[in-house]
Order: C-alpha cells, then sequence, then structure tokens
C-alpha cells in the first residue's frame, strides 16, 4: 500500500510497507452502507428535491410536477457530484455517479410500469363495480347508458374462445415440433428449427393480413372467431415451438442416456422422461405464449369483425374479443366507451397477471419432489411400470 | 504373487456367442414416433415456410408493376395508381428510432440495477416484474400512451422546439412562440408513437440484457473488486465489456419488436403519408398501421400492395432478429442465452 520509493539512488531498498497505517483514502464499502453512507445519501435527495422545488415551481417558468420530477434527478446527480468530491476522491464520485444514474433509470422504469397499471384502474374502476360489466353483453345498450347496463361477457367468452381454439391447434403441433426438433433430429430438423426461427419474427399484423387475405378474401369464409383463431394460431406456433424448444434442449442429455441404457425405446423415453422434466418449463412457455396471445390485438382486428353481442359459434360471423373491445372503446368519441375499455383493459391487465402466476407457480414446483398419491402407491404396478 | 483364476472353458458349455445385432434403424414403436414427429415437423415447416413463400409470392406482381418507385413513392392513393411505402418505412423507422432512443439507456440501466446494485432479496422479485412487464398487452401501453402521456409528450415536444428547434429533427411547422401554443400539431407525432413502443420493447431488451450480464464469471468480478475496484469501476471493466453481446443482442431484438408493433401506433398517431424527419410533428404512418387502417376497403390489387408492404416488414424484421441472434451467440456471453 504505502510503498513509497526512497529518492533513486544506486542502491536497492525493499520497499517499506506499514501494515498499521491507515489507507490513504477512505475505501468504498461493498457491503450494507454505513449510517455515515446512508445519511449523505439522503441527505443529498432530499437537498435535491428541495432545490428542484424552488427552481421549478419559484425561480423558473416550469410549472408541474413532470418538471419537479426531471429537475430533481438531474439536481440529485448534481448533488451527488458535488458532495463526493467533497469526501472522496474522482474514482469515489464517478462510481456513486453511476450507482445514482443506474438506480434512478431503474426507478423511471419501474415508475412507468406503475403508473401504467395504475392509470388503467384509475380511469377503469367504475364500471367494475356494477356485476352486469361481468355477465352482460353490449346488445342494445347505447353508448351514454348508464354503467348498470351492458357488460362484457361476450368479449371474455370471445377471447376463451378463439384462445382455446388457438391452443387446441398449437399446444400439440408446437410442443410434437420441439420434440421432433431435439429428439429426432436429422437434417430435416435443421431446416425446421431454422425456419421456426425466422418466423417467430413474423409481425403479428402480417399473420393477421395472411390469414385475412387466404382464409376471408381467398376462401369465402366469414370474419368470425374461427378466422381470428387461426390468426393468432399462425402467431403463436412460431413462438411456443421455439420457447418448447429452448425449453427441451436443456433436459439433460445423461438422464436421456440412462433411459435408453435401460433399455427404453425412443418414445417410451420421450414420454417418460424427457417430458416430464421438462414439464415446468414447458408449461411456463406455453402460459407465457398464451398470455401474449390473449392480449394481442392486430391479428384479431382483420380476421373477427365487431359484435355487440354474445356470439358462442365460432365459424358463425362476427366474434368480439377483448383486445378488439378495448380498441373500439379507445377509439370511441364518447367518454362512457372509453371509461368501459378501460374496465376491460382491467379485466385483460387481471388475466394476463393471473396467467403470469400461474406460471411462476408451475415454474417453481420444479425442485419440489412430488411423491405419487396415496392412491397410487397402493395401487398394483401395471405392466407397463413393471417392465 | 497373484495369479489369474483360470476358467477351463471346456467344462461350462458356452454356446457359439455371436454379437447382438446393433440396428440404427428404428424399429416398432420408435419407427411410428420417428414418422409422426418427423410428420408434424414437416406439417409446421409446410405452414410456417408456407407464409413466408405465400407473402413472397403475393408481392412480385406488385413490385414488377411499380418496380423500385414502391420503395420510393411516398403516397398510398390506389385509385391515382400510383402508391409505395416510402413514406410509411420512414415513419416505421423513426417511431422505432424514437422508441430505440428511449428504451436502450433505460433498459440497460435497468438491467444492470437489477444484476448488480439491487439488493440480492429482491432480486427475483424485479426479475418477475420486468417479465410481466413484458406480458403486458401492448393495446394497454397504447392506451397509457395515448391518455396519459401524450399531453405532457406534447408540452415537452414544445419545449423541444424552443431550445432545440434549430436540429432538424426537433423541427414542428408551427409557431413555437404563439401566444395560444397549437396543441395540435405537436400530438399523434413519431415522438408519442415512440414513447409507448418504447413501454413494450424495454422490458424485452432488458431481460436479454439481464440475462448475459447474470452470467458473468463471478471470479472476475471478485478479482476486479479485489484489485480494489469500485462497484462502478468493476462493472464498467467486466460486466459491460463481458455482456457487449448482450447489450447489442437486446437492443435488436427489441427493435426487430418496436418495427412491428401496430396497435399501439395506430391508436396514437394520425395517419399521414409524407416522409418528413420532423418526429415531433404531427402526422406519420407505420408499415403496420398502414395495413390495420387500409385492409378492410382494399381491392384484389391493393390487398397484394398491403402483403408486399408486410413482406419488406417481415423481411426487415427477420434480419434484425437473424442478426441480433448472431451477435448475442458470437459473444463470449452468448452460450446458453435463449435470445
Amino acid at each position: 500500500m504505502a510503498t513509497q520509493a526512497p529518492e533513486r539512488t544506486r542502491a536497492t531498498f525493499l520497499p517499506v510497507s506499514d501494515p498499521d497505517a491507515p489507507p490513504q483514502h477512505p475505501r468504498p464499502g461493498l457491503g450494507k452502507p454505513t449510517s455515515e453512507e446512508s445519511f449523505t445519501l439522503v441527505g443529498t435527495w432530499v437537498a435535491a428535491l428541495a432545490m428542484a422545488w424552488l427552481v421549478t415551481q419559484r425561480l423558473l417558468p416550469l410549472g408541474g410536477w413532470a418538471w419537479l420530477v426531471v429537475a430533481w434527478l438531474a439536481l440529485g446527480i448534481l448533488f451527488t457530484v458535488v458532495i463526493g468530491f467533497m469526501t472522496g476522491r474522482r474514482v469515489d464520485v464517478v462510481d456513486r455517479v453511476a450507482g445514482a444514474v443506474i438506480t434512478s433509470g431503474a426507478l423511471v422504469v419501474g415508475a412507468a410500469l406503475v403508473s401504467t397499471v395504475a392509470f388503467v384502474i384509475f380511469r377503469g374502476w367504475e364500471p367494475l363495480l356494477h356485476a352486469n360489466f361481468f355477465i352482460d353483453d353490449m346488445s342494445g345498450v347505447g353508448p351514454r347508458d348508464p354503467f348498470d347496463r351492458g357488460g362484457i361477457a361476450h368479449a371474455i367468452v370471445g377471447s376463451a374462445i378463439q384462445l382455446g381454439i388457438a391452443i387446441a391447434v398449437t399446444l400439440p403441433l408446437g410442443i410434437a415440433t420441439a420434440v421432433f426438433m431435439t429428439e429426432v433430429g436429422g437434417r430435416l430438423a435443421g431446416v425446421v428449427r431454422t425456419i421456426v426461427e425466422a418466423m417467430t419474427a413474423l409481425p403479428s399484423i402480417v399473420a393477421g393480413l395472411f390469414i385475412y387475405t387466404v382464409l376471408i378474401v381467398a376462401v369465402g369464409f366469414p370474419r368470425s372467431g374461427f378466422a381470428a383463431a387461426m390468426a393468432l394460431s399462425v402467431m403463436m406456433l412460431p413462438i411456443i415451438a421455439r420457447a418448447a424448444d429452448v425449453v427441451l434442449r436443456v433436459v439433460p442429455g445423461g438422464l436421456r442416456e440412462a433411459s435408453l441404457a435401460l433399455g427404453a425405446s425412443r418414445w417410451s423415453t420421450v414420454w417418460h422422461v424427457v417430458l416430464p422434466t421438462a414439464r415446468p418449463g414447458l408449461a411456463t412457455a406455453v402460459i407465457l405464449g398464451v398470455a401474449r396471445g390473449v392480449g394481442e390485438t392486430s391479428p384479431v382486428l382483420l380476421t373477427s369483425g365487431v359484435a355487440s353481442f354474445m356470439v358462442t359459434n365460432p365459424t358463425d360471423g362476427v366474434m368480439n374479443s377483448l383486445p378488439l373491445y378495448i380498441f373500439k372503446g379507445a377509439r370511441s368519441p364518447e367518454p362512457m366507451d372509453i371509461e368501459r375499455a378501460f374496465a376491460a383493459a382491467t379485466v385483460l391487465l387481471i388475466l394476463v397477471l393471473a396467467l403470469f402466476v400461474v406460471a411462476r407457480v408451475v415454474a417453481r414446483t420444479r425442485t419440489t419432489a412430488r411423491r405419487p398419491s396415496l392412491l397410487r402407491r397402493f395401487r398394483r404396478p401395471t405392466q407397463q411400470e413393471t417392465r | 504373487m497373484t495369479t489369474l483364476p483360470a476358467v477351463d472353458s471346456s467344462f461350462i458349455d458356452v454356446p457359439e456367442v455371436a454379437p447382438r445385432k446393433l440396428a440404427r434403424k428404428a424399429s416398432g414403436v420408435d419407427r411410428v414416433f420417428e414418422l409422426t414427429a418427423s410428420a408434424i415437423g414437416a406439417t409446421v415447416l409446410l405452414i410456417t415456410g408456407g407464409i413466408g413463400a405465400f407473402l413472397a409470392w403475393q408481392s412480385v406482381p406488385t413490385l414488377e408493376h411499380y418496380g423500385w418507385s414502391f420503395f420510393t413513392e411516398s403516397a398510398w392513393q390506389p385509385e391515382a395508381d400510383s402508391l409505395g411505402i416510402g413514406a410509411v418505412l420512414v415513419g416505421t423507422l423513426s417511431v422505432a428510432a424514437v422508441a430505440m432512443a428511449i428504451a436502450f439507456p433505460l433498459a440497460v440501466l435497468t438491467a444492470l440495477f437489477i444484476s448488480e446494485y439491487a439488493p440480492a432479496n429482491l432480486k427475483a422479485t424485479l426479475i418477475s416484474l420486468v417479465d410481466l412487464m413484458a406480458a403486458v398487452p401492448s393495446i394497454i401501453y397504447g392506451m397509457w400512451g395515448y391518455f396519459l402521456v401524450m399531453p405532457h409528450a406534447a408540452a415537452f415536444a414544445l419545449w423541444l422546439q424552443q431550445n432545440f428547434g434549430w436540429i432538424p429533427i426537433f423541427q414542428v411547422d408551427s409557431d413555437p412562440n404563439a401566444a395560444v401554443w397549437d396543441v395540435s400539431r405537436y400530438v399523434g407525432s413519431a415522438f408519442c408513437a415512440g414513447i409507448a413502443v418504447a413501454m413494450m420493447v424495454l422490458p424485452m431488451s432488458c431481460a436479454v440484457m439481464r440475462q448475459v450480464f447474470s452470467q458473468t464469471p463471478p471470479g472476475e468480478k471478485e478479482a476486479a473488486l479485489a484489485l480494489g475496484s469500485t462497484r462502478w469501476g468493476m462493472v464498467r471493466t467486466v460486466v459491460i465489456p463481458f455482456g457487449r453481446g448482450g447489450i447489442i443482442g437486446g437492443t435488436m431484438l427489441g427493435l426487430g419488436r418496436a418495427l412491428g408493433e401496430t396497435i399501439a401506433v395506430l391508436l396514437i398517431i394520425s395517419p399521414d403519408f409524407v416522409i418528413k424527419p420532423r418526429l415531433l410533428e404531427v402526422g406519420t404512418n407505420t408499415v403496420s398501421a398502414l395495413i390495420a387502417g387500409r385492409f378492410g376497403d382494399a381491392s384484389a390489387a391493393q390487398l397484394s400492395a398491403l402483403l408486399t408492404a408486410g413482406f419488406v416488414l417481415f423481411v426487415i424484421t427477420l434480419i434484425v432478429n437473424t442478426l441480433a441472434a448472431i451477435i448475442v451467440n458470437r459473444s463470449r456471453s452468448g452460450a446458453g442465452t435463449d435470445a
């Protein structure tokens, strides 16, 4: 540390070090901040807030909370520099400024997320208080009717039907394709993987336009829930296939080899070893793909048409869905329609959140070893299990 | 001394041992399994590849008819037989550029915060929050951008014009010092749309970057700290160089998403078919918003032109995504990253 070289002479000196000497500068700690550091940090930002208020609200013509926040961030960083130079070297100052910038950047992102969720709920809470919002449809309800009339049941049911069909199509196809890519392999699998990865880049609106051109214009199929489901499937299939492929690829090869070495056929290896091992990951991939599909508006916009009444037959004409209902409401000039759209957006947000939580819970069960159920343990082993 | 146990084979009646026949070819159940899987793989290949081929095939007559002017013509007037995607391409790029200019720094900062600065017990929560942010439907960000942010964005645009109006991209065709401020000139711009799109691409880029940052070898980080580096010094000299591929790749993946975004843009912009660099001014258009706006009343020829526009967008997105994947995989940190 303190290794001062004596004046240059011809003789060689051993470096002198004094282990008891204090370091020249206080070292920045990496663990928990000391009380002094916390005080400096809090003091800096409180002072910056006060200064920002003074500057924006009293001195400069920059009223409004937006400028206050901007000035607070800028002054906070400036004060960090000043206070940093009072106690430390340049390196410490740069460190502190970087910490402040990084933390405030993350806070800005957090604030944007919170403001999105809070704003949607704040604008749409009123219709949600009426039970009919969830069990009625909008047939015969005018844009100025009060909130105790009409609801979005038709949109929810439409979304559920369209997604149900899309899942029924994409889930088996997607997972089977992933199995083909990882477990069978070969030259064809490489081609499939390349094409599937390329198609994840397909913009959702183009997927919608494709189905519109082929199914509705060329074949003459009516605009319907089925067409919308096909558009969603086209969009979701590459996403789910690719995510499932990634999950299956990380199944340890040792498990496969152990199963094959025990004499299992490749099919039973896939069915009894690979897929069960990857089950939580597969579930997460599928659920996130579904969460993407439930909120996707553009393919539905082109293919399903808008209905204000309950439609349960997917092949029978126009059908509404949640994102489409929100989109039409948000573009409406009527304030009540906009408020209903916000309420529907809250429902959609809750739906996505629920799917997301389910995905997390499913993914987490990976570590807990499940015991077979009591019934299973007392049941006579079947031929399959004894083999 | 050890002696090997000698086995006199003549005592044991050993049948003639033939090596078990090894067949690499699958048989029985496996044959069925392989064939089925291959059939499904081929089907999916046909479906997905068919879409790309169909788009390409549909674009041929349009491109033959209009030639290169399809890419340079800015008007979209099918009745006058003059249409092109010049203006919408520029609009698409400008919205994406605004989105990336906002999302890139925030994504890097957030990823660094989560991987290096956040308290350890908060990390898992923050990661799920970013994932959740990615799952929020784009229509909701569109409403957020349209109803909450746009008034503030317009005010900020006015401020930018007043102070930086000499830069061409901040010019607005309106008097910045008018007594009554003409709000309608500042809303519905590429800038406003870019803010909403930034919210959509930010979590995606951030997730890729964070994943790459978190793979930094702890030994190298500890070595930097042991040499007396501060936390930022460690981040600057170890984490960022290690994660450079992830930063570039994540940004490009976000760019790919930003180029194709439809609904939020459609909700916010006022459609306009003019090539202009003035980001803050009302009126712009993107390829996807063009498709969403014009598909309904399109004739067969016009539909083919829309499909061509969609194909061009798809090709651009594909190139950007492929480059991103290559960069992430080539970089030192790319191993095991599913970008």
